[in-house]
């Protein structure tokens, strides 16, 4: 078991013969993610990287049975693919591209609220279950399947996180970027329940990072209702007030959305925390053997 | 991005929003013409700079004739205003903002931002106007009134009118702050506004709603499709480090210490300052060379962090995912040969390609100090910037 995707997933790729697209979905084939096709209007019935195009997500769907998109496209058509793919009636949209308008952003999460889609990011690295399917831009020779389950706001900061837990030999259920955005698909409470519900996962890493409050709500979430040992560390303790460090959600704002006041919700919940992120591997083995 | 006050005063008024009548000037001789055009005994004069806090750091002065005027323009002008929210060098000022001042009766507080908890627009509205709204919300959360917009339908003029009940309004003025709503809903999503705020919105002695101050913020990732309020950028209001950092596509915050940091991706960009402080060191930079970091951008990178004088050593973090780590080695040899860095370099590369970056770098003859892992990397360079100081 694992959460999101697994060997069956049959994942199309939109912005398929972009830059982007093309590199990752080679990269993912070579993994040995079940791609099953692309999208790029105006170029259906052609074929790249030996696999169908299609002009629309739907007529992708139907001939394919693709039930995972993962999007390229540039920004500013992020919204019209994203909802695209949940209007064929897609199961899991991951949207890789960095830069979408949040009021885009708050327009889909309400379009989405009474369906059964999930959609990460955007603004992400993607989601991977090892050895099985990997959909985004994570190097895939750091993770080992195994039963960490690792979620997380940051890109690069996830392969930390995830490299430690492969160098200790206990690998990952699967890993989830959500993105660093003010507004992302999915949360941190989505994937929390996802994990404790999943039975490979016995360990669940999250990584956070200022601005915001999703760790403190997460942190309530982990209180009532996680039963495995959580971890957790968060970036950004030395961040100045009022600067936006990078990703546009990471920024304290009037005083709120500090590390330390993350790091005291989270231990208030019973999570491990750990304070310097080369101790992220370490705080799990010690967590599991309590 | 950040408007000055007259520019969000302008889209204001344009939008048929309430704001005292003024003139923007850069010059004294300008001041003394434009005066003739407004109409009260007394005006007030605002230095036009990104920053909060102008009133308390004499930025912000009332005059009641034109010798007076000339003489508080001479000294504002063309100087560099410190406020509590600007570093120690300040904002320069270059414009300067003469309007007709107003009798006032009341000052409220009207704010608009995107609520992460609630994933809507919210409208906050407060009877504490004129002071920092983050006081009030910490001090009597009571007092401030919030109108959630949902995304399909906008603000409702009922929501509108519950505000001006519990302010305690009366029926023009209700009227008045219903128009004011419903024109900044449209507002904000016609110009991918992320934050307003009006402080204060005052009820005039004539019993009128004014916006008598205007803050404008602008989500960076709508700009490609708000072409005018592009233009209206005025980068003498940032930092030449960041604006040359974004020509770059590089992400880059200057900070206090003498540790320089290159990094790729905004969280490993943020844990590596924290490993380095935990280390007993002091990042001197937040610096995301993006996921698209090439040789090119390296060197650039290189250049922008050592424009700091501070700097005593440079610590290089990069984990490949997307970037290959030998291209970014080859960028490092470069700069540190054509740039001549002076300072000890410490580089961490870990996953695409890294054994290909190890062999360039210690191949290259160069005073580059290769780490293994993170925490390492962050040892090292707090050593060797000790050894500098």
């Amino acid at each position: 078991m694992s959460i999101l995707v697994d060997k069956n997933t049959r994942v199309i790729c939109q912005g398929f013969t972009g830059s982007q697209g093309t590199f990752h979905s080679e990269q993912a084939i070579e993994y040995g993610t079940r791609m099953v096709g692309g999208v790029t209007p105006g170029k259906g019935g052609k074929t790249h990287l030996g696999l169908p195009i299609f002009n629309s997500v739907r007529e992708a769907i139907i001939a394919t049975e693709a039930d995972a998109s993962v999007i390229y496209v540039p920004a500013p058509f992020c919204k019209d693919s994203i909802i695209e793919a949940i209007d064929a009636g897609i199961r899991l949209v991951v949207c890789i591209t960095e830069g979408v308008p949040v009021l885009d952003m708050l327009q889909i999460k309400k379009y989405i609220q009474d369906k059964a889609v999930q959609v990460i990011g955007p603004n992400c690295p993607g989601v991977i279950t090892p050895g099985a399917c990997k959909i985004g831009i994570m190097p895939g020779n750091i993770h080992l399947p195994g039963s960490v389950g690792i979620v997380s706001r940051s890109g690069t900061l996830t392969y930390e996180a995830v490299k430690q837990t492969t160098d200790i030999g206990l690998g990952q259920s699967t890993c989830v970027g959500i993105g660093g955005d003010p507004i992302p698909g999915t949360n941190f409470v989505d994937v929390l329940r996802m994990f404790q519900e999943d039975p490979q996962t016995e360990a669940i890493v999250m990584v956070g990072e200022i601005g915001g409050n999703a760790e403190e709500t997460a942190a309530a979430f982990i209180k009532k209702y996680v039963r495995k040992p959580v971890i957790s560390y968060i970036a950004g303790v030395t961040a100045p007030k009022g600067k936006r460090m990078g990703h546009a959600g990471a920024i304290i704002a009037g005083g709120k959305g500090t590390a330390a006041e993350k790091f005291k919700a989270l231990q208030d919940a019973g999570v491990y925390t750990v304070h310097s992120p080369a101790e992220i591997g370490a705080a799990v083995v010690k967590a599991l053997n309590k | 991005m950040n408007l000055h006050e007259y520019q969000a005063k302008k889209l204001f008024a344009e939008y048929g929003l309430p704001v005292p009548k003024g003139v923007v000037v850069n010059s004294v001789e300008q001041a003394q013409m434009a005066i003739d055009t407004l109409g009260s005994k007394e005006w007030v004069v605002k230095a036009q700079v990104h920053a909060g806090g102008r009133g308390k750091a004499g930025g912000v002065k009332k005059v009641d004739n034109k010798e007076k005027l000339s003489e508080v323009l001479r000294q504002l002008l063309h100087t560099r205003l410190v406020t509590v929210q600007t570093d120690e060098a300040g904002q320069p000022i270059n414009e300067i903002l003469i309007e007709e001042t107003c009798a006032i009766e009341k000052e409220l507080y009207l704010g608009m931002l995107v609520d992460r908890d609630s994933e809507r627009v919210v409208f906050m509205v407060s009877t504490e106007g004129g002071v920092e709204i983050e006081k009030v919300a910490h001090d009597f959360p009571e007092k401030i009134l919030k109108a959630v917009i949902d995304p399909l339908l906008g603000i409702m003029p009922y929501q509108c009118r519950d505000i001006g009940f519990k302010l305690k309004l009366n029926d023009v003025q209700i009227k008045q702050l219903t128009k004011i709503m419903i024109t900044l809903g449209k507002m904000f999503l016609e110009c991918d506004l992320s934050l307003v705020e009006i402080n204060p919105l005052v009820i005039t002695k004539a019993g009128d709603l004014l916006c008598l101050d205007a803050k404008l913020n602008i989500d960076d990732n709508a700009l490609f499709r708000q072409p005018r309020i592009r233009e209206l950028r005025d980068i003498s209001q940032e930092d030449e480090r960041e604006i040359l950092a974004r020509e770059w596509e590089l992400n880059y915050i200057p900070l206090e210490g003498d540790i320089g940091c290159m990094v790729n991706g905004a969280g490993l960009a943020m844990a590596t300052m924290d490993l380095i402080k935990l280390e007993g060191g002091n990042p001197a930079n937040f610096l995301d060379v993006g996921g698209g970091a090439n040789e090119e951008r390296v060197k650039e990178a290189f250049k922008i962090i050592l424009s700091d004088k501070h700097v005593k050593a440079v610590l290089v973090n990069i984990f490949g995912g997307i970037v290959r780590c030998d291209l970014i080695a080859q960028g490092i040899i470069n700069a540190v040969s054509e740039v001549g860095i002076t300072v000890p370099v410490v580089v961490r590369l870990e996953g695409n390609r890294a054994k290909e970056a190890a062999e360039l770098l210690n191949g290259s003859g160069l005073n580059i100090i290769s780490a293994t892992g993170l925490k390492d990397a962050a040892e090292k360079v707090v050593q060797v910037a000790g050894e500098k100081r």
